[in-house]
């Protein structure tokens, strides 16, 4: 075996032994180290104000407005382009947030540990399907759920995780490839066992008891008969949300590939892909062995279902961290195990077993945590190398969900995307050096 | 040869599609392998993948 095959190997074990256990939530810039009142984290790799997409722009200006630093959309965009407030790639910071990705300082964060390696990785709240924030709108409606997520939800589960000891993500994910999630776009399974698991401390939490509180509530009135003209706990209201989100792991999932993904970088020689990320302009991926240096090229739109009243015409190019979720063996590259993902993303059922065999032709692995039941319990294709997507011209396919072009507006499709082939040429350049 | 086209073809189609497809549409059963030469033939990237063997 030779030296680059062998590093591939230690690396894609280091991946696979990464135990990333959500322990905490807290403050952005309390908790993730480097972070401070004027920088606001973003999905993917680097990126000018001016170089932004809608969706990405849309979400800044809401963030903005968010933490009290504007008060409408245009003292957020003068302010944005005045180099008054600083940008950053979340994975520069541990960190990873879907679609537009933007985390304030002062949102909650889950925080997760690897009991295996050591160290945290984060991840905000999710707000939902529709008109949010990731996607880039900014109303009322979103600012007030974001309000909500930060001084009522998070409190809660923090709470909650603290009093449960902690909840083995990487366990949820293995027990939901089994159930029809792919982890990535589906993952209704993955937010069952989520709330499965939290639940009974939800209801034992001090904050989930409480009925009056100055904060942001949630309508409970289209829950059922029972919460009209009354007031729900918060511990309804965080329950009653989660139900309604299947997204509502999506974060947590991302923040332990990422604990997985960190697990795999630096190891001399390999050419593991260890980061994939898109900010809506620039696909960009990392190598486990070229440090902190990204490759980069144009994003390419998904090709996808869209929401009633929009078309391909409206779709911005790629966006999000949540690919970090094929860069680690799930998502795209087990969606024979989510079958029923073709009704959100287009395609076959057909079509999602060639998708996960494919990525077997450029993956050094069959993962030993993450299998699918379907194909005999074949361990997904894990561990991506530069030097087969170049030599097989195969790149990583990716389940994404569909920004709206313009800020301000959101989600408007999902469907499928695949990264631009000259990122890994760039990459295997840098390499052969 | 000629006995070849008498009896009923099963053919293996490797590269372009559309040979297949042509195929397919006559009611020939067909497999289609997908294949392409590595790195797209280019010279350049297949000296750079021997280099990192």
């Amino acid at each position: 075996m030779s030296k680059i095959d062998q590093a591939n190997q230690e690396a894609v074990k280091r991946m696979m032994l990464s135990r990333p256990v959500w322990v905490d939530v807290g403050k952005a810039k309390d908790v993730i180290p480097g972070m401070k009142d004027n920088l606001f984290l973003h999905a993917g790799p680097p990126i000018t104000w001016d170089r932004m997409s809608g969706p990405l722009k849309g979400a800044i200006i809401g963030g903005i407005i968010y933490e009290g630093k504007a008060r409408n959309a245009e003292e957020a965009e003068k302010l944005a382009a005045s180099g008054e407030i600083e940008f950053a790639p979340c994975h520069h910071f541990n960190t990873v947030g879907p679609m537009a990705g933007v985390t304030t300082p002062s949102q909650m964060v889950f925080i997760l540990e690897d009991k295996e390696w050591g160290g945290y990785t984060y991840s905000n709240m999710n707000e939902g399907y529709g008109k949010v924030l990731r996607y880039g709108a900014f109303d009322d409606e979103v600012l007030n759920r974001l309000k909500w997520l930060d001084n009522v939800y998070a409190p809660v589960i923090k709470e909650a995780v603290k009093l449960a000891g902690g909840v083995d993500i990487k366990s949820i994910i293995a027990q939901a490839l089994h159930m029809g999630d792919d982890g990535h776009n589906r993952n209704r399974a993955t937010t069952s066992l989520f709330i499965r698991t939290i639940a009974p401390f939800v209801a034992e939490t001090e904050w989930g008891k409480k009925k009056d509180y100055d904060a942001p509530r949630l309508d409970l009135s289209n829950v059922s008969e029972y919460f009209k003209g009354g007031k729900a706990s918060a511990a309804a209201e965080v329950l009653a949300f989660m139900h309604s989100n299947d997204l509502t792991s999506l974060n947590a999932i991302m923040a332990a590939c990422k604990s997985m993904a960190l697990a795999a970088h630096g190891v001399e020689n390999s050419t593991l892909v260890t980061t994939m990320a898109r900010n809506g302009t620039d696909f960009g991926i990392r190598v486990s062995s070229t440090g902190d240096k990204w490759f980069t090229a144009p994003a390419n739109v998904p090709d996808g279902l869209y929401f009633s009243g929009y078309t391909a015409a409206d779709a911005n190019a790629d966006i999000g961290d949540s690919v970090i979720t094929e860069t680690v063996g799930i998502g795209g590259f087990a969606m024979a195990a989510a079958p029923a993902i073709v009704n959100f993303i287009g395609g076959s059922p057909a079509d999602a077993f060639e998708a996960t065999n494919e990525m077997y032709e450029i993956t050094v692995a069959e993962n030993n945590n993450f299998n699918i039941p379907a194909m005999d319990f074949k361990g997904t294709p894990t561990g991506i190398d530069v030097r087969k997507v170049v030599e097989k011209s195969i790149v990583p396919r990716i389940n994404t969900g569909i920004a709206h072009k313009e800020p301000g507006i959101g989600q408007v499709g999902a469907g499928i995307v695949k990264p631009p082939m000259e990122i890994f040429i760039e990459a295997l350049k840098e390499l052969a050096k | 040869m000629e006995d070849l086209f008498k009896k009923e073809l099963k053919v293996i189609n490797m590269g372009l599609e559309g040979f297949a497809e042509t195929l397919k549409e006559r009611g020939t059963t067909v497999l289609h392998v997908r294949w392409q030469p590595p790195a797209m033939g280019d010279d350049d990237l297949l000296s750079l993948l021997d280099k990192l063997k």
